[in-house]
């Protein structure tokens, strides 16, 4: 064999060396989701097949008697998420809109960098933050108005209704709001600047104003990027703890009341675990809730991607 | 933008005439259109400056609470019990270890994935396209879940809380926030560039490594720092993993303090001194992810 033939036969063969090293660090990222579900399914199987359908339609949570039901947090992740949604949506569409079509560049590139810098801030942050302004705004300013003159309206008489504590599904819903608000506006102004120049000036041709553009010609364009943009945003509200902790009040009930203390899946977790002793049912049910918590993340993210992938 | 302009022709159709004086007015609905326009204008602009007003009211809520409690002894001191004087120097130390050691573990096995994803997982490779997913579901992945995972897989089988638990737990928190950054970044690095290294006789990997990936290096070494950005202020996982503790320890195999666990046990005591302390914990790394995001957005920029 030739000296050539001989180094380039060997560099082939650290090539394949190389390839392989590759492969197995892609590898570990597929064990490691695996494992996290694996994990998640195996700690959690004593309290499913213990409790069975009763898990899910329960909200007792008693430690004392052994008995554990999920109802109470897997509302209160639903609807504090649902609040987020309706409060952060229409501002992350404004404010996308806003950096897109209305500011000038400069102005608009530097208020973009600081809105993404809101996302940097760590979600404790927003706990303390929360704890120390909204929770005493909704409770001194919020909730004696609307318990005074809703009292005694048919449905929003108990929706309003509750001790004036500040903490609650309301206040956790405006919290999370603020924390996912930046990413929904940054993944909209992705969406926005995709739509061609090219329809947004016939439509400025043809006399619209800049909000029938947006709304007859971007909105439409963009359906599928946004709705991708809202579900990711969701996702994330889903799975948040260590802020909705701070606000929640953490008491497993179920009730009409949005603003009376309730938990959620992610803050429960963070709570009962230090008083969950290894092996225990109360463990086992933590572990249960954090595979459901898993089963919507996942839900949520493939859906973000089925509907982003249809324009594209 | 400009008022629409609607000609006198269009507004005769509309049955309305044209004005004597002969100055063009808009018409009813040109007025409703243009005011509408105003509206979501401003609803645009007052939701915008909401958000940063949010941020705003954070930063000037942290500096008033948390700057009074920044002194030389909170830094240099270690967490004791209230009324001592305690500092948050453990939590600082503990901090900066359980981040390094994660960063170590992240980021070549990250820079290692984001390589096979770009070069060798382009179009019709199914297993680089699961490996993405795979990576975008991580990323996804509520924190708490990851500390859940790591306390199954580490902490139970040895039997106590660790530090290196903890720094798994972060690692596996930045590994796909750094899988993806460097295989976008990777992408941006023209087919040219390969074509010539290979045409000189260069190795697949050499050229991977010394062309591509040195050519990428900013964007690459920018997606490194925001990790560690986002680790630096993560509480959930470390909760369940390295747990936390009150005396300064370097002993990665013993339960660690860090500066989120200290922040999250003493925001909600009931002793003056410890809630101070939390809110310059809080302070502290804050201002610390905030520097180093706004370092990386600026160089980034030029």
């Amino acid at each position: 064999m030739t000296p050539v033939l001989r180094s380039s036969h060997r560099r082939a063969g650290f090539d394949t060396v190389f390839h392989g090293l590759l492969l197995l660090c892609s590898l570990l990222v597929l064990a490691m989701l695996g494992g996290l579900i694996l994990l998640m399914a195996t700690g959690g199987w004593q309290a499913f097949t213990r409790f069975g359908l009763s898990f899910f339609t329960t909200s007792a949570w008693n430690p004392v008697k052994d008995v554990y039901g999920i109802l109470a947090p897997l509302l209160g992740t639903l609807v504090s998420t649902l609040i987020a949604m309706l409060i952060a949506v229409p501002m992350a569409f404004g404010t996308a809109f806003w950096l897109t079509y209305i500011a000038s560049g400069r102005f608009s590139s530097i208020v973009g960098t600081t809105i993404q810098l809101l996302a940097a801030v760590p979600s404790i942050i927003f706990g303390m933050w929360g704890f120390q302004t909204i929770v005493p705004f909704i409770a001194r300013d919020v909730q004696p108005f609307l318990n005074h003159h809703f009292r005694h309206v048919p449905v929003l008489g108990p929706v309003f209704s509750g001790p004036p504590v500040g903490t609650g599904l309301v206040t956790a819903g405006i919290i999370l709001a603020v924390m996912i608000a930046p990413f929904i506006t940054a993944v909209m102004v992705d969406v926005f600047g995709a739509v061609p120049p090219m329809l947004r000036e016939s439509a400025y041709g043809l006399g619209a104003t800049r909000w029938e553009m947006m709304r007859k010609i971007v909105v439409p364009w963009s359906r599928n990027g946004m709705i991708g943009a809202v579900v990711l945003g969701m996702g994330r509200a889903l799975g948040e703890t260590m802020a909705v902790t701070f606000i929640i009040g953490n008491v497993t009930t179920v009730g009409w009341s949005l603003f009376a203390p309730r938990s959620t899946v992610a803050s429960l977790i963070a709570l009962q675990f230090p008083e969950s002793p290894e092996g225990s049912l109360r463990l086992s049910s933590l572990m249960a809730l954090g595979f459901i918590l898993m089963l919507l993340s996942c839900v949520s993210l493939v859906l973000a991607r089925c509907l982003r992938g249809k324009r594209q | 933008m400009t008022v629409p302009e609607t000609s006198p022709v269009a507004s005769s159709r509309t049955g309305r005439s044209v004005p004597d004086s002969g100055r063009w007015r808009p018409g009813r609905k040109a007025m409703r259109r243009q005011m509408l326009d105003y509206l979501a204008t401003g609803v645009s602009i007052a939701a915008g400056s909401l958000l940063l007003l949010v941020l705003v009211s954070i930063l000037w809520t942290l500096l008033s609470r948390g700057l009074v409690g920044l002194s030389w002894a909170t830094l240099t001191h270690r967490m004791g019990p209230p009324g001592s004087g305690g500092g948050l120097s453990n939590a600082i130390v503990g901090s900066l270890l359980q981040t390094g050691l994660a960063l170590l573990m992240a980021a070549p096995v990250g820079l290692m994935c984001g390589i096979y994803l770009s070069e060798y997982g382009r179009k019709g490779n199914h297993f680089a396209s699961v490996v993405r997913f795979v990576a975008d579901m991580l990323m996804s992945a509520p924190s708490i879940l990851i500390g859940l995972f790591i306390y199954q897989l580490l902490v139970v089988p040895f039997g106590h809380f660790s530090g290196f638990s903890g720094a798994v737990a972060l690692a596996v928190l930045a590994l796909p926030l750094i899988v993806r950054t460097t295989e976008d970044m990777l992408r941006l690095v023209p087919t040219a560039m390969r074509e010539a290294g290979a045409a000189l006789g260069a190795a697949r990997w050499r050229v991977i490594l010394f062309l591509c990936l040195r050519s990428a290096r900013k964007g690459v070494t920018t997606g490194i720092l925001l990790a560690l950005a986002r680790m630096g202020g993560e509480t959930a996982p470390l909760l369940f993993t390295s747990l936390g503790n009150q005396t300064m320890s370097t002993d990665m195999t013993r339960p660690m303090a860090s500066l989120p666990i200290a922040i999250y046990q003493y925001a909600g005591a009931s002793y003056e001194d410890w809630v101070q302390l939390a809110w310059t914990g809080a302070l502290l790394v804050t201002f610390g992810v905030l520097l180093i995001n706004i370092t990386v957005r600026l160089s980034s920029r030029h």
